[in-house]
């Protein structure tokens, strides 16, 4: 092993904490109002001052919500580009994410038509349906297409179907509350109230810890399906768990912030750069992370760069994601040369 | 002695159809046994059945006395070690770390290594000679060093018995003699079991104990070396229609070339070898002699040559040999001598010089080859 490897574990994840602490305080502090750091605390701890609706139904919720959607984006792309061994898959580019979409906006419809509001747990499993939709085909393409190009390529083009039908299906939907959904299609982490906020807690958080105790699986199932399974690995079931896995995290961001693009991507990518190293007991956490400090600061950008106004969240994403994945391409292109 | 690894009425095949059937093979610990076969003879198909890649379509594999269906993955990854031809994925794994992951079936929960672990890792990097490039990257170090690190990420394992799918392929000699030195050393230090494919039959030939022949979707044959290594098998076993192979030194020659032989060689002692192999390159075909049936020019001389002018070993020729060379060199109508001098013994090859002197048949073989260039023109 590196000699070097313990000291730039612990830098890196020094610097992601750091990172992750400077954008949560920033998100609470930058709005329409700004907040100084002190006032902050003083909201947060004694819950007292005229700003106190701000920071606890608003930017609270919010601030936490961007942070444990964005880490579950970020580990189910993980787990994605583990999975299909091919480094540019995640959720998004796979039509994961926009299956989801398109189950959800048509239960949401369905329900609001009839005048019942959904809750957070019949989104998680309207959108949890979708993804596992998408994710079968995209399994049958796999089988016929061993080629990672291929197998993006119809990703992209599972996405673009479905996001068609979900446009469609919005279009001649008339609510008013379809504004709402035309928003949340696009990808945003406005709205999120507390009880959001607590159901993905509940959600995300067994899914981390679970995927952080498969490391060992994960590390084995890296270096090819013939060695994993020398190794004692069950090789059926640690594939159907790790599908489980990455549908429940991206169904369920999808769920509350719609679909957002690159982050499943982009992160791991940037994660596996910054450590130089891609084993799971490493990545799982870091990608945790990288993906919170991702979207904290991508939402930050998207909520305060034309406000009052808001950009889609995906708009920013998109932004600083795609090039990290061109990159990856190219250089993957000339590692083969 | 128990056969460690054995199969018992096994059928082998892709998608639920049988390639191989009634597969009986088996080997016992500090054994190798060395599948050989053509191309696509369904080798391969057998090792992955008795790893459990491929499933079992008939019969068992029986391991250590149990079937190896009944064995959770854990047990059998404790007894069986592989190197495949499938390409190990490593991002960003140093050699040390993937040779680390054959010690996967001994950690915890979470996979970190013990102080006992990294030094068993150490001490299998040394047996395949890798201390130098350990700490380099696993995708930057060339095929050789990367075969080499599989084989110690194998011995991590701790394995009774080691699968290998052609693990000398890609390898130059130099590699495939240190590889092939290595499994040795594991069967003979550490009692363990190997099962491989190889294509060289040379290397098979030296390092095998038993070898197991698979043509025609079929077992053909199973046996020691030196029953199986036979000039006439090989060539059945093979399909060898143009060339030879020679089983005492698993060497292999090519066709003679065609034609009436257009020059007489005299060799003798190792002398002749370089001259018949230009020869047959430049495509002229030759007579030889006279030789001694244990001469060391004789084997390739009776592969490459036309005709060979021989006797039984340690007999002095006698005057027939002798005219019949001479009427051979008649017919050729030019010599080459490749002997320098001539001892007392062989007095009937100084004979057949003097004679292509006299009738100024003697040629060089430079003569011989631009003759030849310019018959082609």
């Amino acid at each position: 092993m590196e000699k070097r490897s313990p000291v730039r574990l612990a830098a890196g994840f020094a610097g992601l904490l750091a990172a992750l602490t400077i954008l949560i305080i920033w998100n609470i502090n930058t709005g329409s109002v700004r907040l100084p750091v002190r006032e902050i605390v003083e909201i947060l701890f004694r819950r007292t001052g005229e700003n106190v609706t701000i920071v606890w139904n608003i930017r609270l919720p919010r601030t936490i919500a961007a942070l444990i959607l964005g880490g579950a984006l970020a580990l189910s792309g993980f787990l994605l580009q583990t999975f299909f061994a091919n480094p540019i898959a995640g959720p998004f580019v796979l039509g994961i994410s926009s299956g989801a979409k398109l189950v959800l906006s048509l239960v949401l419809i369905g329900l609001l038509s009839r005048g019942i509001a959904a809750g957070s747990w019949t989104l998680i499993l309207a959108a949890f349906l979708g993804a596992t939709m998408s994710m079968g085909f995209v399994l049958a393409i796999s089988l016929k297409a061993k080629r990672m190009s291929l197998l993006i390529i119809c990703g992209v083009m599972i996405g673009y179907i479905c996001s068609a039908i979900t446009d469609f299906v919005v279009t001649f939907a008339d609510d008013a509350n379809i504004v709402n959904l035309h928003h949340w299609s696009l990808g945003s982490f406005s709205g999120m109230s507390w009880e959001n906020v607590g159901v993905m807690t509940a959600v995300v958080v067994p899914a981390l810890i679970l995927t952080f105790l498969l490391s060992k699986p994960i590390s084995a199932y890296q270096l090819g399906e013939v060695y994993a399974r020398n190794m004692g690995v069950n090789i059926r079931v640690f594939r159907a768990v790790l599908i489980l896995l990455s549908s429940v995290l991206s169904a369920c961001v999808t769920a509350f912030a719609g679909p957002i693009s690159f982050v499943g991507v982009a992160v791991p990518h940037l994660i596996r750069s910054i450590f130089k190293t891609a084993k799971p007991i490493v990545m799982v956490p870091a990608c945790f992370l990288g993906g919170a400090v991702f979207c904290l600061f991508c939402d930050l950008i998207a909520r305060t760069i034309v406000s009052p106004a808001e950009l889609s969240i995906s708009s920013v994403t998109a932004v600083f994601g795609a090039p990290v994945v061109i990159f990856v391409m190219l250089r993957r292109q000339k590692d083969r040369s | 002695m128990e056969y460690y690894i054995s199969t018992e009425k096994l059928a082998v095949g892709y998608d639920g159809v049988p390639l191989i059937e009634n597969i009986g093979i088996g080997v016992r610990r500090g054994e190798i046994l060395t599948l050989i076969g053509p191309n696509g003879s369904g080798k391969s198909t057998i090792l992955k059945t008795m790893i459990r890649e491929l499933r079992l379509l008939a019969g068992t594999v029986v391991l250590d006395g149990r079937s190896i269906t009944e064995m959770s993955e854990r047990e059998l990854a404790k007894k069986q070690a592989i190197v495949m031809t499938e390409r190990l994925q490593a991002e960003l794994m140093t050699c040390w770390d993937v040779a680390a992951t054959g010690r996967y079936p001994y950690t915890g929960r979470l996979g970190i290594l013990s102080a006992e672990d990294r030094q068993k890792v150490d001490e299998a990097i040394r047996l395949v000679h890798a201390e130098d490039y350990a700490e380099s990257l696993f995708q930057k170090v060339s095929d050789g060093q990367r075969q080499r690190l599989l084989l110690a990420r194998a011995i991590c394992q701790e394995p009774e018995v080691i699968v290998l799918d052609e693990p000398t392929s890609f390898l130059d000699i130099r590699h495939k003699l240190e590889l092939l030195d290595v499994l040795k050393t594991l069967v003979r230090e550490r009692n363990v079991a190997v099962v491989m494919s190889l294509h060289e039959l040379d290397l098979a030939h030296k390092v095998s104990d038993r070898v197991v022949c698979v043509a025609d979707r079929r077992i053909d044959r199973i046996g020691t070396p030196e029953e199986i290594f036979r000039d006439d098998y090989i060539r059945t076993l093979y399909g060898i229609e143009k060339g030879s192979y020679n089983a005492l030194f698993g060497n292999l020659e090519m066709e003679p070339a065609k034609g009436e032989p257009k020059v007489f060689v005299i060799g003798g002692g190792g002398a002749g070898v370089p001259l018949y192999r230009t020869l047959q390159r430049s495509g002229v075909p030759f007579s030889a002699g006279i030789l001694q049936e244990n001469d060391l020019d004789w084997p390739t001389a009776h592969a490459l040559a036309a005709d060979v002018v021989s006797v039984p070993a340690y007999r002095v020729p006698d005057e027939e040999t002798v005219r019949k060379a001479k009427e051979m060199i008649r017919k050729c109508g030019s010599v080459i001598c490749a002997v320098k001098t001539f001892e007392e013994g062989n007095r009937s090859n100084r004979e057949l010089r003097d004679f292509a002197d006299t009738e100024g048949l003697l040629v060089t073989q430079e003569e011989v080859l631009i003759r030849a260039k310019g018959a082609a023109l």
